[in-house]
């Protein structure tokens, strides 16, 4: 009995000290692992969702193949860890993964305070409104005393009330706990509107809806959802290398440095194109890498805007605008900061 | 005869009668004559509500049966369910009412887990959180109860034993789990068990929520094994101790297996209780023949509009499965 | 000896489960501060930032998250109350009707208890709810139930919108609904979630209750029965002054059981959207990050609402035994 005692005391112990010890090299856990822990969503289409192989794809996806290609020479090194929302920080925070690239909102809280720091975005989205076409409504506005459809999640409610609020108008908030509730719902005609992020609601018109043009997405966005990697606080080097995984994929589109002609463009005379391949320059010493990580990293999954095309894009399944997400010249917001 | 007759001929019966004719009538009409059983969504869409589309079960069936298992792969589970149903086929059968049906089902859930898992004999490894269907509503209930029952046992002895702390805290748990909702408990399986780990530890939704069912229906079975004790004759106890018996040897040898037998129809109820119980799983994203159902219809924009039609098709399942059982145990109850 | 031994076994296990408790209660107050979240209930005075559809209580964004679940409660306990008069009444006439002398309705009854008995609870809500909302029309096509010169009640897809007293400026005074672009406003409205929970619970409980009748009925012996008939009672007679007052007392405690196993299912709510103290908290959970602190409060509820439940059922059949003292 005494002995039992003291065991169980001793684990108790263990077991509530065992949380604090985590910092160490992340760069050097994955290659002694050599594998990338990546947490991902359990199935956003577009993002990061299984298809029917089992086969994980989508931006998401691609992003933690990219990084896979840049830190251990190969993409399919990756452990896909699906998370739920409520699992995803505890799953950063414990150390089992290395990585969270899953449609995460980057807001002040969460970057500030819970031990964990985005890495930039690779996804701007924005809270918006689905709508049978048949009620005439084109502005959110208009939706004054409508009975909305909401998913319970962390934010869309309260997005949702604040709207409400800020505009004096009234909704009848109809909350259920999961997609498929809400799509049964709206799509029988329960309630009038359906909100959720744009994205999601622009692949739900296209692919849920049955006739997606009985369907409009309400060009309103009543919210600001960036969406992006987050690493644990206290590993400086593991943050620089995925912030700048992002700029990379960015700068190689600005370029035109894609998957296929990336083995030409080593010879391109470029200087800019010449430095980010690891031509001219060695733009992997100072995030510790080999000089051909960018080089690895396309030839994986290619540019950004092949991300995009590839997973979200007007061919894909969602049929997604670039909009907001292009680059600068194209009149977007994804800049990338010089690599050299 | 005749008067039997004539007590059934009143005018309120034929009236009934005849309300019930029509009513079957009805239903036979809309479930067989007018129904749809192709999979093709234009037929079932000029039904107009005519008919039953059984189509969406044809065209689902895979879904609904095995959830989110891989598709090639899904002869596995199908097997998998087929054993499991033999087994209870068997336990059923008089010839296998002896310690060899323990035997028969250790090996039996093992082969069960070792197909459902893989990863073994180059079966390809499948994570529990694509299990989901019928075997799913199986591990549940199966699992469930195999787990709930050891610990509903001590339970119970514990509440009717000597020892005042072990009395106070077997019942506390009992009537505190028996208080709150199946919900409350899965909702703690999802969201508490996994602040309850350490930093780092994690275990499958699966894991999770089957701890919480077991400690659901421990609850439940302690209190009906319970009744089973307090009806053993207090003369049995007194002759076991002067046999000399140890307090686990008088248990074990002489008075659970009297209390149990005593109590085996409503130990069945329970088990049935909890077969329905498992639809509850939904809730917390694991895909049982419920939670499969609405995989299959409620996100495909096709057949969404015939998701009553799946319904009542699982509704079917369960009912068969209940109504046998409870018929089962209704035979046990005449035999004892 | 023998007692030494059991004190000292008492005090391991007091001394374990104490423990393990502590040691809990460490991990996971350590595990929740690491995602930023203070334990404890101050959270409950918080902004909830959310709103309810359904509520009977004034409720927006603006107010806290305790008043959201008392919204909650009262949700759940308003679609409890409905379910438990109506199951009883229906479970009633089925356990007698399971009786009845003619036997075509008798097996009615009986098929009746064996259909919705053996599917679960969880199905029936949905059928009832996928019914409701796939075949009821439009709000701008609903059916106007009692058509032009009845009261003024409306079924839709919104939900049944009836009639209802306000305090207006002339005293009390009938608010009717009216519609309006989307949706019926004024007047009292019943969900489609409301009447899926309510009407399966019923539906479900009323199985369980004309078996608890039937058998507490069929407990009470066949020989009074024939006296109270050769004394020229007749079958309602009979059954009035004989069958029921002696078929009570041994149904109160079974019945109780039936009707705590409905406010306890009643959480079944959640499953179709209707915001009961369940789905309150899965809401508050999800956006405060509260976990523990919720789920305590839901079993909490849960606890009290059974012991009230038992309490008062209990205090029912007491003062049927003391009444009936002599049986």
């Amino acid at each position: 009995m005494k002995s039992s005692l003291v065991a169980t005391l001793a684990v108790a112990a263990v077991l509530l000290f065992s949380g604090a010890a985590h910092a160490g090299k992340t760069v050097d856990e994955i290659r002694a692992r050599g594998q990338l822990a990546c947490g991902v969503s359990t199935g956003v289409a577009g993002f990061s969702a299984a298809d029917s192989k089992g086969e994980w794809r989508g931006m998401d996806v691609d992003f933690c193949r990219a990084l896979a290609a840049a830190v251990l020479k190969d993409p399919a090194k990756v452990r896909w860890s699906p998370l739920t929302s409520q699992q995803r920080f505890t799953a950063l925070q414990s150390g089992e993964i290395d990585v969270l690239s899953r449609n995460t909102t980057w807001t002040l809280g969460r970057d500030a305070g819970q031990g964990l720091v985005y890495a930039g975005y690779m996804f701007i989205d924005g809270q918006g409104f689905l709508v049978h076409k048949r009620s005439g409504v084109t502005a959110a506005k208009q939706l004054n005393g409508a009975e909305i459809c909401v998913q319970t999640g962390t934010t869309t409610e309260k997005n949702l009330a604040e709207f409400a609020r800020a505009n004096g108008i009234q909704f009848k908030t109809l909350m259920f706990e999961n997609l498929r509730a809400v799509l049964k719902a709206f799509f029988s005609g329960r309630c009038q509107a359906f909100t959720a992020d744009a994205s999601a609601l622009a692949s739900i018109r296209a692919n849920d809806s049955g006739k997606p043009e009985d369907y409009l997405v309400l060009p309103d966005r009543i919210s600001k959802e960036p969406l992006g990697p987050v690493v644990r606080r206290g590993d400086e080097d593991w943050f620089a290398l995925v912030r700048w995984a992002i700029f990379a994929l960015l700068e190689a589109e600005e370029q035109g440095i894609t998957q296929a002609n990336v083995d030409q463009m080593r010879k391109s005379a470029d200087p800019a194109v010449q430095r980010l391949l690891g031509v001219s320059e060695d733009v992997g010493k100072p995030l510790g890498l080999d000089r051909e990580w960018v080089y690895r990293m396309l030839k994986a999954v290619g540019n950004y805007s092949e991300i995009f095309e590839r997973n979200v894009g007007p061919t894909s399944l969602l049929q997604l605008p670039r909009g907001i997400n292009a680059l600068p010249r194209d009149g977007g917001v994804m800049y990338s900061p010089p690599l050299r | 005869m005749g008067a039997a007759m004539k007590r059934y001929l009143t005018p309120g019966n034929a009236v009934l009668g005849a309300l019930l004719l029509w009513a079957a009538w009805h239903l036979f009409d809309w479930a067989i004559v007018q129904a749809v059983f192709r999979p093709d969504v234009a037929a079932c869409h000029a039904l107009e509500g005519r008919g039953a589309c059984w189509g969406v079960v044809a065209e689902k069936y895979r879904v609904i049966f095995f959830g989110r298992y891989p598709f090639e792969e899904q002869w596995r589970p199908l097997l998998a369910t087929a054993l499991m149903l033999v087994m209870l086929g068997l336990s059923v059968s008089r010839p296998f009412r002896n310690r060899r049906i323990l035997v028969l089902w250790g090996a039996g859930l093992a082969i069960f887990l070792l197909l459902m898992k893989g990863g073994l004999f180059g079966l390809a490894n499948v994570d529990t959180p694509r299990w989901g269907g019928l075997p799913l509503t199986l591990i549940l209930t199966v699992f469930g109860l195999a787990g709930a029952f050891p610990l509903a046992v001590l339970l119970a002895l514990g509440r009717n034993g000597r020892l005042p702390v072990v009395r106070s805290v077997c019942a506390v748990f009992i009537e505190i789990v028996r208080g709150v909702p199946l919900v409350a408990v899965l909702f703690m399986a999802a969201f508490l068990f996994p602040l309850f780990l350490p930093q780092g530890w994690d275990f499958p939704a699966l894991l999770r929520v089957l701890v919480g069912i077991v400690l659901f229906a421990g609850a439940y079975l302690a209190e009906v094994i319970r009744g089973g004790l307090l009806a053993i004759p207090r003369g049995q106890t007194e002759a076991a101790q002067a046999l000399g018996l140890s307090y686990w040897q008088m248990q074990v040898r002489v008075i659970l297996p009297q209390a149990l037998r005593q109590v085996l129809p409503a130990l069945m109820n329970s088990a049935i209780a909890l077969f329905k119980d498992t639809s509850l799983v939904i809730i917390v994203g694991l895909f049982e023949l419920t939670g499969a159902l609405g995989l299959a219809v409620d996100g495909d924009p096709k057949w969404r509009a015939f998701a009553l039609d799946g319904y009542l098709f699982i509704a079917l399942i369960y009912w068969i499965g209940c109504f046998a059982l409870s018929r089962y145990s209704r035979t046990l109850e005449r035999a004892t | 000896m023998q007692k030494a031994r059991n004190l000292l076994l008492q005090a391991a296990i007091v001394g374990l489960v104490l423990l393990a408790l502590y040691a809990l209660a460490g991990i996971v107050a350590a595990k929740m501060r690491g995602l930023g979240v203070e334990p404890g209930f101050g959270f409950l005075a918080q902004r909830a930032g959310f709103d309810i559809g359904d509520t009977l209580i004034d409720f927006d964004a603006a107010d806290s998250y305790g008043r959201a679940f008392v919204v909650g409660l009262l949700n759940t306990v308003a679609v409890a109350l409905v379910a438990i008069v109506a199951s009883v009444l229906l479970g009633g006439a089925l356990g007698l009707g399971q009786l009845a002398r003619n036997r075509l309705l008798a097996r009615l009854c009986e098929a009746y208890v064996e259909l919705f008995r053996n599917v679960p609870l969880l199905l029936q809500v949905l059928i009832v709810y996928v019914l409701l909302i796939g075949r009821l029309p439009l709000p701008h096509e609903a059916w106007h139930v009692f058509g032009d010169w009845g009261p003024d009640v409306w079924l839709s897809k919104s939900g049944l919108a009836l009639p209802w007293p306000i305090w207006g400026e002339g005293g009390l005074m009938l608010e009717r609904p009216v519609l309006g672009r989307f949706t019926f406003s004024g007047g009292a409205m019943l969900s489609p979630e409301f009447m899926a929970v309510a009407s399966a619970l019923t539906l479900f409980t009323a199985a369980y209750i004309a078996e608890v009748v039937r058998g507490s009925v069929q407990s009470v012996s066949q020989r009074q029965t024939e006296a109270a008939l050769a004394l020229g009672l007749s079958d309602a007679q009979t059954l009035r002054f004989v069958v029921v007052p002696q078929a009570l007392r041994s149904m109160i405690p079974p019945l109780a059981n039936q009707l705590l196993n409905l406010i306890k299912n009643s959480s079944l709510a959640v499953a179709v959207g209707y915001p009961d103290l369940v789905a309150v908290a899965d809401t508050t959970l999800n956006q405060s990050g509260h976990a523990v602190e919720c789920i305590a409060i839901i079993m909490a509820v849960y606890l009290t609402l059974s012991l009230l439940t038992a309490a008062l059922m209990g205090g029912w059949h007491a003062r049927l035994l003391r009444q009936q003292g002599g049986h």
